[in-house]
């Protein structure tokens, strides 16, 4: 590869990364054996066809399930080797996660979703301040079930970088959402990748979307198909999908 | 407030209605605890300080006479502390202003001043002067419910003269705490008094100069109470003793041994009823509670929260709702045992009340009800804590509903689609629907048993007043005396008729079984006071063998047909041979009849009376109770309407007191288990039933879907309900089977309706409230929500 040492470090590598789902009758291997590594700052699009094992990969990553064989490291901290008392700690001082379905806690209004988090993290952000930088400022005291699809989404990325995590995972964070709304999901998460620095991996089946990553994988069955580098990268805005 | 405690609040508020039907239902458990228990604890901290402070004897004896130079050789007993003999005996009392008599029970107090044993705690005024021979002390009940304070003269017909009595203070003693009249069913303080005086004047009276008829006696530590019963009746024996016994016969202490007894067992019978209730539906509720929050879990987790944290969480849900549950179960406990402690005030002399329930017992209670709601959420907040944060991410896996032999039987049946909705879930859920089911079946067996002993009291009535005991009154005779005087007191004014009656103190045998009892000689075919058989059937009294109770037989292990070996313990003190001729019930004491002249025969001698039953022409009672009193060898009289009366409406008290809160509680665990059952199976099939709504089924049919298995729920528990609720009534009647009394097992068809009734309307009332929800179901939403 054409880039040499003064490249930013590593974040996450992975070697030979594999997920065999044992349901009795078959194996599926979610995972067939994974390399790759994801730099500090950089924002990677995942893509590839449904059950590729997009979400397995980034469940691994961030400490929510465990390999079948393989290792993954985040910097120094080796996760294959960390019991589940370790990951949930990696989780909460370093990881921030954004889903599909906004996963918001329907009793809790805006803010306390984010408080969710600032309870508990080392060093957060005010909880107003993370909604602010999301754009919702003004709607910290709505309840979900009083929220748009957009605003919900909005509010769990507000939730995930409450915490100045080191790295962000989003597994679809547009998918439930109308490419306009999507749009402003995706100038928040460009926005703190851009003003924070936050590593930042965004799985979508919008392929459009990969022009604003500096680094696009694509998944086929299990394994990376291929990965390629965006010499310049376009604000969400200029997408259109 | 963190955000995490945020939401357990709000969820919390959000499910205030099954948490309040919950934590009431825990309430029941942890109030009925903190009564009984704390109640038992409280009777016996303050019966032994009373006992140990005012040196309550441990042996007691009575005897016809005996001189006093005996008491060295009772005192060398080995095992005895101390000893204290007395001279008691009984009379009639002429209290002023009132027609009826009162019995009164005299004591004597030793000329060195205050008794060794059984010390009376001087309440008010002083003791009587041990020169004084017209002083008495009386006991405080007595002189509050007549009215006297010292320095009052009541009148005793003492020795065959009316003798005033000075009332020189008022006392109570560890003897009579509870006190009850010689014959009568309640205390009756109005009516019966204990006196003490000095001991030279009552010996003066009862002609006992020189001389003892009571003794009492507390033994060293670890003596062997056995052998100082044995050593004791040898040496009293010559002197017509009744055997003697120790502290579990005497009388007051018996009647508190069996309120503790009662206590006791409905500390652990009636709390653990609850308690398991409370799991069920802890468990039922945070397990769905978890199920439905899945997705939230799996957040929480990826967020960075701890499997404790998320546990805790769960746990703290239902520490929420035990928190309400104890708290107002400590409210209506303590409610409870302050009504409670008023009731026993009112027939338990305690001169200091430690009635109030202590700090540990709260402790203990609050804890019970704690524990109980951990261990219903413990095994939801586990699972909760296990679901690895991936998984709970993802949806559950439909229900796995799968084609079975039931199902194809459903098929056969060709029931609607509802139907086979209701019952396939039942199917599905054999487990909850069983343990909803046997809920509410408590439910109807708690008003089963409630219900079955106001019956049970009345047969008694019926039985023991109607049947058995029909005489107007009773004269009971300071000694035996010839049959002569029955002509004599049928003289009286408005005397009908006149039964004599003998009572006869007497060991029965039975190879190594005993029974002390007293053996009552009835006319053969007595018309006033009459033996009644287990048919109901008159029952003659017989000359040739002996009639038992019931219990009697069954403790001496004898049918009829049986010899038995009466050991007499009066006249000749002769033991015979006598075949049990019979077996009758009887619901009070430990009934053993002849016939009395059979008696008169075994004891050699002509015909005699200790007891006289009456029939009186009401027209003339009040003539009646002006000669009575005046009557020489009187020891009291029992007027047998005025016990009837007392015991009537004592029963009538507290039977309203315990159906109202028996039906609390039943209805109680109905709504608790009905309306909890119904919200979850609203919560889990909300979807399925806002589907079909959408479909086109009406309010109705989507609700005879939800409600439809409730209900046949709530039906199937009825039969169970009465099988239990028979099972709890005849527990009910060992428990409180002892030698004072018995209850009848009185199950009538009534009962079982009622309660089935008041469970039934209690189970529709919870599953319409339900339903109202059901109607109120925003479609939207709910298909909007994704699970
Ligand atoms: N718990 C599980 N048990 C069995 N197989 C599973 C499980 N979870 C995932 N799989 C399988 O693993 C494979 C990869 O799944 P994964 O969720 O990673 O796919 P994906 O690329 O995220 O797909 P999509 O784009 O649809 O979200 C799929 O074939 C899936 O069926
Ligand atoms: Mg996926």
């Amino acid at each position: 590869m054409a880039r040499d040492i003064t490249e930013p470090e590593v974040v996450f590598r992975t070697e030979g990364v594999t997920k065999v789902y044992d349901t009795g009758e078959v194996k599926v291997y979610a995972l067939a054996g994974v390399d790759l590594e994801l730099r500090e700052s950089e924002l990677t699009v995942l893509l590839g066809a449904s059950g590729s094992g997009k979400s397995t990969l980034l469940n691994i990553l961030g400490g929510l399930d465990h390999a079948t064989s393989g290792r993954v490291w985040f910097k120094q901290l080796e996760l294959t080797k960390m019991n589940d008392r370790a990951l949930t700690r990696f989780r909460r001082d370093y990881v921030g996660f954004i889903f599909q379905f906004y996963n918001l806690v329907a009793s809790l209004s805006a803010r306390e979703n984010v408080a969710l988090v600032t309870d508990i993290a080392p060093d957060p952000m005010p909880a107003e301040e993370a909604l602010e930088i999301v754009g919702l400022g003004h709607r910290m005291d709505h309840f979900p079930a009083e929220m748009s699809g957009g605003e919900q989404q909005r509010v769990a990325i507000a939730r995930a970088i409450a915490k100045r995590p080191q790295v962000l995972l989003c597994d679809e964070p547009t998918g439930a959402l109308d490419s306009k709304t999507g749009v402003q999901v995706l100038e928040a998460l460009d926005r703190i990748n851009r003003e924070f620095g936050t590593t930042t991996a965004v799985i979508t089946h919008a392929a459009e979307i990969r022009k604003m990553a500096h680094r696009v994988i694509r998944f086929q069955d299990g394994k990376i198909a291929s990965t390629e580098f965006n010499e310049t990268r376009l604000h969400p805005h200029e997408i259109d999908w | 407030m963190r955000a995490l405690e945020k939401k357990l609040f709000r969820d919390f508020l959000r499910l205030w209605a099954q948490g309040l039907a919950i934590a009431l239902v825990l309430a029941c458990g942890v109030s009925i605890f903190l009564m009984s228990f704390g109640m038992f604890t409280a009777l016996t901290d303050t019966r032994a300080a009373y006992y140990e402070r005012n040196r309550f004897a441990d042996v007691f004896a009575t005897l016809r006479r005996a001189p006093k130079s005996l008491a060295p050789q009772i005192a060398a007993i080995e095992g005895v502390f101390a000893i204290e003999t007395r001279v008691t005996g009984s009379a009639i009392l002429d209290l002023p202003g009132k027609l009826q008599g009162a019995v009164g029970q005299f004591i004597s107090v030793p000329v060195s001043g205050e008794p060794h044993l059984n010390v009376p705690l001087l309440r008010s005024g002083r003791y009587p002067d041990p020169q004084a021979s017209g002083e008495v002390m009386v006991n405080e009940p007595f002189a509050q419910a007549n009215g006297y304070v010292p320095g009052d003269v009541i009148h005793a017909n003492l020795n065959g003269s009316l003798r005033p009595l000075t009332i020189t203070g008022t006392a109570l003693s560890p003897e009579f705490i509870y006190t009850i009249g010689p014959g009568d069913m309640m205390p009756d303080n109005e009516g019966f008094g204990i006196l003490w005086m000095s001991e030279p004047a009552l010996a003066a009276a009862f002609d006992m100069a020189g001389a003892f008829n009571d003794v009492g006696l507390q033994l060293t530590r670890g003596a062997n109470v056995d052998q100082v019963l044995d050593a004791l009746d040898d040496l009293l024996d010559p002197y017509g003793a009744q055997g003697a016994h120790d502290r579990a016969m005497q009388q007051s202490n018996a009647f508190i041994d069996g309120e503790l007894k009662q206590l006791q067992s409905m500390a652990y019978v009636l709390p653990p009823v609850f308690f398991g209730i409370t799991v069920f539906l802890v468990n039922m509720v945070i397990g769905r509670i978890v199920a439905l929050e899945r997705s939230e879990i799996g957040l929480l987790k990826a967020l960075g929260y701890s499997d404790m944290e998320i546990s805790l969480h769960y746990l703290a849900l239902a520490g929420l709702i035990a928190l309400v549950g104890v708290a107002a179960g400590f409210a209506v406990g303590t409610w409870l045992s302050r009504a409670l402690a008023v009731l026993y005030a009112g027939f338990f002399n305690f001169p200091y009340l430690i009635f109030s329930v202590s700090a540990d017992v709260y402790i203990i209670s609050g804890a019970l009800g704690l524990g109980t709601a951990m261990a219903g959420a413990i095994r939801s907040a586990l699972s909760a804590a296990r679901l690895p944060p991936a998984v709970a991410m993802s949806p559950p896996a439909p229900p796995n509903y799968k084609h079975s032999l039931f199902d194809r039987f459903l098929t056969l049946l060709r029931l609607t689609q509802p139907t086979m909705m209701i019952l396939r879930n039942i199917a599905r859920w054999p487990l909850r629907a069983g343990l909803t089911a046997l809920g509410i079946a408590l439910a109807v067996a708690v008003l089963v048993a409630s219900s079955f002993f106001e019956d049970a009291l009345g047969e008694m009535i019926e039985t023991s007043f109607y049947k058995s005991n029909r005489q107007d009154a009773m004269l009971i005779l300071t000694r035996e005396v010839p049959e002569s005087a029955i002509e004599e007191i049928r003289r009286l004014p408005g005397v009908l008729q006149v039964e004599g009656v003998q009572f006869h103190g007497a060991v029965l045998k039975n190879g190594h079984r005993e029974k002390r009892v007293a053996i009552e000689g009835r006319p053969e075919m007595a018309d006033l006071a009459r033996i009644v058989g287990d048919k109901g059937q008159v029952v003659a009294a017989p000359k040739n063998g002996i009639l038992l109770s019931e219990r009697l037989a069954w403790q001496l292990d004898v049918g009829p047909g049986d010899l038995l070996e009466v050991e007499f313990l009066t006249g000749l003190r002769e033991t015979h041979q006598i075949p049990v001729a019979g077996v009758i019930t009887s619901y009070i004491g430990l009934a053993a009849y002849m016939e009395i002249g059979a008696l008169d025969a075994l004891m050699r001698r002509s015909a005699r009376l200790g007891m006289a039953n009456l029939s009186l022409d009401e027209a003339q009672k009040d003539e009646f109770h002006a000669e009575v009193k005046n009557l020489p060898g009187l020891a009291g009289t029992v007027m047998l309407g005025d016990t009837l009366a007392s015991f009537e409406e004592t029963i009538e008290q507290n039977i309203t007191i315990s159906t109202i809160i028996y039906m609390a509680v039943a209805v109680l665990i109905t709504v608790g288990v009905t309306y909890n059952s119904a919200r979850i199976q609203l919560s889990e099939r909300a979807r399925d039933l806002a589907s079909l709504r959408i479909l086109g089924f009406t309010r109705s049919e989507v609700s005879y879907i939800l409600i439809g298995e409730t209900a046949l729920l709530a039906l199937l528990a009825q039969p169970l309900g009465w099988l239990l609720g028979a099972g709890l009534a005849t527990a009910m009647v060992a428990g409180f089977e002892s030698d004072l009394y018995s209850i009848p097992l009185v199950l009538n068809r009534g009962t079982f309706a009622w309660s089935s009734v008041v469970v039934l309307i209690a189970a529709a009332v919870s599953a319409l409230l339900v339903r109202r929800r059901l109607d109120n179901l925003n479609l939207i939403e709910v298909m909007k929500t994704r699970e």
